[in-house]
């Protein structure tokens, strides 16, 4: 199937006292129509900075994208007008945040602010878009949606407010839903009716999806391909059953060990990453993991790797077949 | 071997008073944040404490240690019932107990150094001068894998993992036979938490802790504790062995709990079965009659509106309150 997104060589540094950081240093990757990409890694690999750059919402100052192009229907997203990338960001590309409160006007009903994208990209009279905003806050799973139209966004519970967000989000029917970290701050029972609800419109309206996470276990059962993140780059990437099943990259395989299992009887002892992720203050002349890496040789220390396809469709950004020891490149 | 029992909990209550009124104070109703648990802790194990947040596992933390007297109940520790305790006497048994807390940031005095803060505990409790303790504070940043050459050093020099081994050997300076871990790992990104985790459980062996640890990731609860206790709007609603909670758990809350859990393996998740909830938890401050879970239960029946279910014992050290279940 063909690309809806294209996304190559991406690269974002931030201006800050101690240096410039290099926060996404050139990452690559691709969306086809329908599919779910999960991007997941710990804090401050990256993940939030990569989509906002793609969308340019990355303050500038302190940010700058430095390189890289995002096709998205034949036009590069980061050299459209603002009033292009304000019309895609409207209707084609949606996003839902980690804390709705952001995202909405504490001062305006929910009736109003959702239908407001409705008035304006799609043309709809104040009566139609009221009446298609009820019809969404049903389908996203908001009891007596028709009455909660007049209410403000603190009426509504965190894990309400977060369905009002998506509804939001889908009213414009849009190709792409970016998600980050959508739940992460939601208990885990509201977590489920959330990641169903998106699982349940995504195959009534088959948009794409990225979904941001630093939980592994979510993208495990929501995902079709995954990116996983550190220190800026994507470090592996693979469709979602051979990643789980078959890590390749020293700090895949260690994050995974890192978790235990709610289904696991056996108590065996987690694999622990010593160390801290880096933040990068120039261009990194060893591999970024090198530091932590339990499998890492002389070469690592000298040069970065570059990722390498590591198996069908599977690729890993590291010099060390960890199977057999021996070198890759 | 034979249990020992450490901490015994029988009836604990803890209602917030909710005030009106600037000149004429009055009580116009209670946040019910623990409403009667009545449970054991053995020595040398880890109970873990887990449901959603607001369910009143910090509520319960807090009022064991006595850092929130209870409302009623009694909490018996080595055999003696803190409730009843004052001054000196329950100044002497606190040192028993420590807490470690969720958020290594807000729980560290930024204006102390670390070995201030690790050391602080030996000397208000007038145990070694502050030049033993200097000795002592090294011995336990080595203890918790800190270089004990960073005594000197200030919380924000450290990172988040760091902060929460302070914590930890802080909590372990006056040698304590409990200690309530408050969601320790939460704040900590997931290759942290392992290491965090391991370095509880290499302490209990080494030093026979009891850990009370609470938390709301049942992943990381089932591998850390022996006995799993699961609370939901202020009460308990089942205790189990770890494995006779997640193979054979009896409340239908527990069950969505643990179906609600993601597992970190795409072929097991394409197998589940998800049980999800309907509704969101009401409020502690006007909890629902009779059993608190009704609202959202799938089994509810009517005697579930009237009548409280009791905490009884179904099977050997498995407890449940749910009208449904079969004794
Ligand atoms: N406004 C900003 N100013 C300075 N640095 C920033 C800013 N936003 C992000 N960064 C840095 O960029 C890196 C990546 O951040 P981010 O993409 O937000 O991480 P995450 O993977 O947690 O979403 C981090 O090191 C962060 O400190
Ligand atoms: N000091 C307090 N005053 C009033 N209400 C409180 C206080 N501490 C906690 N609560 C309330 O008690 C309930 C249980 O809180 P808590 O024990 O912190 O839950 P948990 O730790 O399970 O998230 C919540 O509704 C909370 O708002
Ligand atoms: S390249 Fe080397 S250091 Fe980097 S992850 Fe692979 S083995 Fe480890
Ligand atoms: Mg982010
Ligand atoms: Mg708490």
């Amino acid at each position: 199937m063909a690309d809806l997104l294209n996304v190559q060589g991406l690269e974002t540094q931030f201006r800050t006292r101690e240096g410039i950081v290099h926060a996404v240093n050139g990452v690559s990757f691709s969306l086809k129509e329908g599919e779910t990409l999960g991007i997941v890694g710990e804090s401050g690999c990256g993940k939030s900075v990569t989509v906002m750059s793609m969308l340019r919402l990355i303050p500038m100052p302190p940010g700058k994208v430095t390189a890289g192009t995002a096709m998205y229907q034949g036009k590069d997203l980061l050299k459209m007008s603002n009033e292009e990338m304000r019309q895609v960001r409207g209707a084609q590309i949606a996003m839902i945040f980690q804390d709705p409160m952001t995202s909405f006007n504490p001062v305006l009903t929910i009736g109003r602010q959702v239908a407001e994208p409705l008035e304006t990209h799609m043309g709809m009279s104040r009566k139609q878009a009221y009446a298609r905003v009820a019809e969404m806050l049903s389908l996203v799973g908001i009891p007596n949606a028709k009455e909660r139209l007049n209410d403000y966004p603190h009426q509504f519970s965190g894990g309400m407010r977060q369905r009002v967000m998506i509804a939001m989000a889908l009213t414009c029917n849009p190709q792409i839903l970016i998600a980050d970290e959508p739940t992460t701050a939601l208990d885990v029972t509201i977590q489920a009716q959330i990641v169903d609800l998106v699982k349940r419109l995504r195959d009534e309206l088959g948009m794409a999806i990225i979904w941001i996470t630093h939980d592994l276990g979510i993208v495990a059962g929501l995902a079709e391909r995954v990116n996983v993140m550190y220190a800026g780059y994507v470090i592996e990437t693979a469709q979602v059953k051979p990643l789980y099943a078959n890590p390749q990259h020293p700090y895949t395989i260690g994050l995974l060990g890192s978790l235990p299992r709610v289904d696991q009887r056996e108590r065996r002892r987690l694999i622990s990453i010593e160390g801290l992720p880096p933040v990068l203050y120039q261009k990194p002349t060893l591999c970024p993991f090198a530091p932590r890496c339990v499998y890492k040789v002389e070469r690592c220390m000298q040069e970065n790797p570059p990722l390498m396809q590591v198996g069908p469709d599977h690729f890993a950004a590291c010099w060390v077949d960890t199977a057999t020891g021996r070198m890759r490149a | 071997m034979t249990k020992e029992v450490l901490l015994k909990v029988e009836g604990l209550v803890k209602h917030f008073p909710i005030v009106k009124g600037s000149l004429v104070r009055r009580q116009v109703g209670a946040v019910k944040a623990v409403d009667g648990l009545t449970f054991n802790v053995y020595r040398g194990e880890t109970l873990g404490l887990v449901g959603e947040s607001g369910c009143g596992k910090s509520t319960t933390g807090r009022a064991i240690l006595q850092l929130h007297r209870p409302t009623a109940g009694v909490v018996e520790f080595e055999g003696k019932d803190l409730v009843r305790m004052k001054g000196e006497e329950l100044r002497h048994m606190r040192r028993r107990m420590q807490m470690i807390f969720q958020d290594p940031y807000a729980s560290l005095n930024p204006r102390m150094t670390v070995g201030e803060i690790i050391g602080e505990p030996l000397i208000v409790h007038g145990i070694m001068t502050k030049k033993e303790a200097e000795n002592r504070v090294e011995e336990l940043l080595a203890l918790v894998g800190l270089n004990p050459a960073y005594a000197n050093r200030y919380p924000h020099e450290f990172s988040g993992g760091q902060r929460q081994r302070v914590g930890v050997a802080r909590a372990l300076a006056l040698q304590p036979a409990l200690i309530v871990c408050d969601e320790p790992i939460s704040a900590l990104d997931v290759s942290i938490q392992a290491q965090v985790v391991n370095l509880l459980e290499d302490l209990q062996g080494q030093f026979g802790l009891t850990y009370l640890f609470i938390a709301h990731d049942l992943s990381m609860v089932r591998h850390i504790s022996n006995r799993i206790a699961v609370m939901y709007l202020g009460v308990m609603v089942e205790l189990a062995d770890r494995d006779e909670l997640y193979t054979n758990a009896l409340h239908p809350y527990t069950q969505a709990l643990l179906s609600a859990v993601p597992i970190p393996d795409p072929v097991a998740e394409e197998k589940r079965r998800r049980q999800i909830l309907q509704g969101e938890i009401p409020s502690p401050i006007n909890p629902p009659s009779g059993c608190r879970f009704r609202t959202r239960c799938p089994l509810a029946a009517d005697i579930c509106a009237q009548e409280r279910p009791a905490w009884r014992e179904v099977g050997t050290e498995h407890f449940v309150a749910c009208h449904m279940v079969k004794a």
